[in-house]
């Protein structure tokens, strides 16, 4: 049955609370009202409050109340009301969350998931729009998760929940309702840390993930039917840890690499994995890596802004052409 | 009355004297230890930062010592007193303080953040007040399992002006959940005096703006810390909701080995001195009957033996490998390059 992203997310959620008791849910207005995006629906008529929590506002609280009950061996699922919200438990997360198994000596875990809405391009402007997986990508002991179709929607969320560590999950927002899939019915995981090749091509690779890819699969059919390129398209789908060997394989097989992302480009997640390229694979690169990513602003408001700020379609297709011609 | 009646209640006296003993032996045992820690700092032999609670005892012992097996406590950096009434052997807890391989965190980390969750003991981390949250979750896994625990979360007045601490209050006062917060207020944060760090005196006021009761105990008397405690946990076992204690206190040494803690009073040092709670314990022992200096020196002789104990224990124990610096970030190493269908 075809069904869209975020219907995957509340599959995922419902399965797993389902399948362990010890899965509960908590944020802001995940219960009666189902999650701001619906993600959460119909979680408190099936699993009851003491298992679907609403919290006040109060993003240290709903991550460190998570870490107390996932070091007691439960396993939770905190919800991020925006992703943008999240640098409000910064100091949970990264300094709570990921130093917990290492200060314990290994005697202790934090199965915990972070679901946090992120992305651009729904006019949410400054603070409804922020891709902020960058913050988290360079901090040992967490995992980070951009999924970019139905398929992984669910698989990875089913994987985080299963995780022995705690988990940021990057749903990304424009993709809750505009991607559908049929997906098979039934219990399935994505694992953690393997990327995807969405697309085999001879020419140049791009490198991507989350809400990016699909613009990168439309660029990449432009060019093959208007210039007859032949493009390669990997996605992460796992920032941390990074599948090195897809990155370099990809690479070395094309010898071009553009690598695409929603989140700004200084500091992004981009420049760790050109980097990754430069170091290992320079001997096989026909030219130097380039990077597509959101310009060094604030996500503006105003329609023509955030256009001219984010990445999209076109701007893939003449990033392509631009290094193919290298 | 019953003979067998008299004889419980002899029993329950007995029992009480021996408890009141036990609870002395903690108070010395977590002074000398504090005072070997010291040393072996001036001596380098314990490197980093070195936090005395010297002159918190009480507070220690009176919070822990009425506390049950499967009770999560999520102590400050100052509550070694915290890991010993646990049950933290004393020996890895050196090893911790010294960076060694048999260490809580097997050399991962410093002083107290080395947590021994088999004993209901989280490490903290330095950002203080940040356990609060973390406790109230333990709290809420409580209630989820049925489990007749209870979490108890230690702050100074110093993380009390931080934000977690009030979402973590609020939070348990909604939910009423089992959760005990325990304030330490030593009136420092590190050199700041209490009047520049909050417009009222006492921290247990903010209690009622949480929905629960807040209490203030002179936390360098043990059985009046003690004995709050035990009330206090009883109900909150019982259902009753969250409740704060403020124990007013006050550090003998300065923020940490390295702060002389010039910024404070002399007088007012040695007011606080005058009120050490292990002088003040043993006077009520003797009052109680007790030959206290046999009762002091046998005290000494156990602590002293403990200590030797744990010294070598920990100077014996090696250095972890200095690969193992990548170990215990995750439970298991990433998955290998595996491919997947679609």
């Amino acid at each position: 049955m075809e069904i869209t992203y975020i219907q995957a997310i509340n599959q995922a959620l419902h399965e797993e609370m389902h399948r362990d008791e010890n899965v509960f849910v908590m944020g802001e207005d995940v219960g009666e009202l189902g999650g701001a995006f619906k993600a959460t629906e119909g979680l408190l008529a099936a699993f009851g409050e003491e298992r679907v929590i609403d919290t006040p506002i109060a993003e240290a609280l709903i991550v460190g109340a998570g870490v107390g009950a996932a070091v007691l061996g439960m396993r939770p699922v905190v919800e991020m009301q925006f992703a943008d919200f999240i640098s409000c438990a910064f100091d949970q997360i990264v300094n709570m969350a990921a130093t917990l198994r290492y200060r314990h000596g290994g005697r202790a875990s934090c199965p915990m998931v972070i679901r946090a809405p992120s992305g651009a391009g729904v006019h949410g402007a400054l603070f409804h729009s922020q891709n902020p997986e960058a913050w988290f990508t360079r901090v040992p002991g967490l995992k980070v998760v951009a999924p970019a179709t139905v398929y992984d929607a669910k698989g990875l969320l089913k994987a985080a929940v299963r995780d022995d560590d705690p988990v940021i999950y990057f749903e990304h927002k424009r993709l809750y309702r505009s991607l559908k899939d049929d997906i098979p019915e039934g219990d399935f995981v994505v694992p953690i840390g393997v990327a995807e090749l969405r697309q085999e091509g001879e020419e140049l690779s791009i490198i991507t993930y989350g809400g990016a890819l699909n613009q990168c699969l439309d660029a990449a059919r432009i060019v093959a039917k208007e210039d007859g390129l032949s493009v390669e398209v990997l996605d992460l789908r796992t920032l941390l840890p990074l599948d090195r060997e897809a990155v370099l394989k990809t690479a070395r097989k094309t010898g071009k690499v553009l690598v695409v992302h929603e989140d700004r480009l200084t500091g992004g997640f981009g420049g760790e994995v050109a980097a990754l390229i430069a170091e290992h694979a320079f001997e096989d690169l026909d030219a130097p890596v380039r990077r597509l990513a959101a310009l060094d602003a604030h996500t503006a408001f105003s329609p023509p802004l955030e256009e001219y700020i984010l990445p999209n379609t076109n701007k893939i297709v003449d990033a392509i052409r631009s290094l193919a011609a290298y | 009355m019953p003979e067998a009646q008299t004889k419980t209640e002899a029993g329950a006296v007995a029992h009480r004297v021996e408890y009141e003993l036990q609870l002395y032996n903690w108070m010395k045992l977590i002074r000398a230890f504090e005072e070997r820690v010291s040393r072996l700092h001036r001596q380098n032999k314990i490197f980093g930062g070195v936090y005395s609670g010297a002159g918190q005892e009480a507070i220690c012992t009176g919070i822990c010592a009425p506390l049950q097996p499967g009770d999560f406590v999520a102590p400050l950096h100052r509550d070694l007193g915290v890991f010993l009434v646990r049950g933290v052997e004393p020996g890895r807890l050196m090893a911790q303080l010294m960076g060694k391989e048999t260490g809580l965190s097997r050399g991962k980390d410093s002083f107290l953040h080395g947590g021994d969750l088999e004993r209901g003991v989280f490490g903290s981390t330095s950002m203080l007040g940040s356990s609060l949250p973390v406790a109230v979750g333990a709290a809420l896994k409580f209630r989820m399992k049925r489990e007749n625990h209870i979490a108890v979360a230690f702050f100074g007045e110093g993380a009390s002006s931080r934000g977690d601490v009030h979402e973590a209050m609020n939070f348990a006062g909604v939910r009423k959940l089992p959760v005990l917060f325990v304030c330490e207020n030593n009136r420092y944060a590190y050199s700041t005096p209490l009047e520049k760090q909050m417009a009222i005196e006492d921290v247990a006021d903010r209690a009622a703006a949480y929905g629960f009761a807040g209490h203030t105990v002179s936390g360098n008397d043990l059985l009046a810390v003690f004995d709050l405690t035990e009330r206090v946990t009883r109900r909150i076992r019982a259902g009753g909701g969250p409740e704060l204690i403020e124990c007013k206190t006050y550090r003998f040494h300065g923020h940490s080995e390295h702060d002389a803690a010039l910024y404070r009073d002399k007088d007012e040092l040695v007011q606080w001195e005058s009120r050490d709670p292990i002088p003040l314990y043993e006077f009520y022992l003797e009052k109680r009957g007790h030959d206290i200096k046999r009762i002091r020196e046998e005290a000494d002789a156990r602590t002293h033996e403990i200590l030797q104990a744990a010294v070598e224990f920990a100077e014996q124990s090696p250095y972890p490998k200095p690969e193992e610096a990548l170990e215990d970030l995750y439970a298991s190493p990433p998955a290998a390059g595996r491919r997947q269908a679609r």
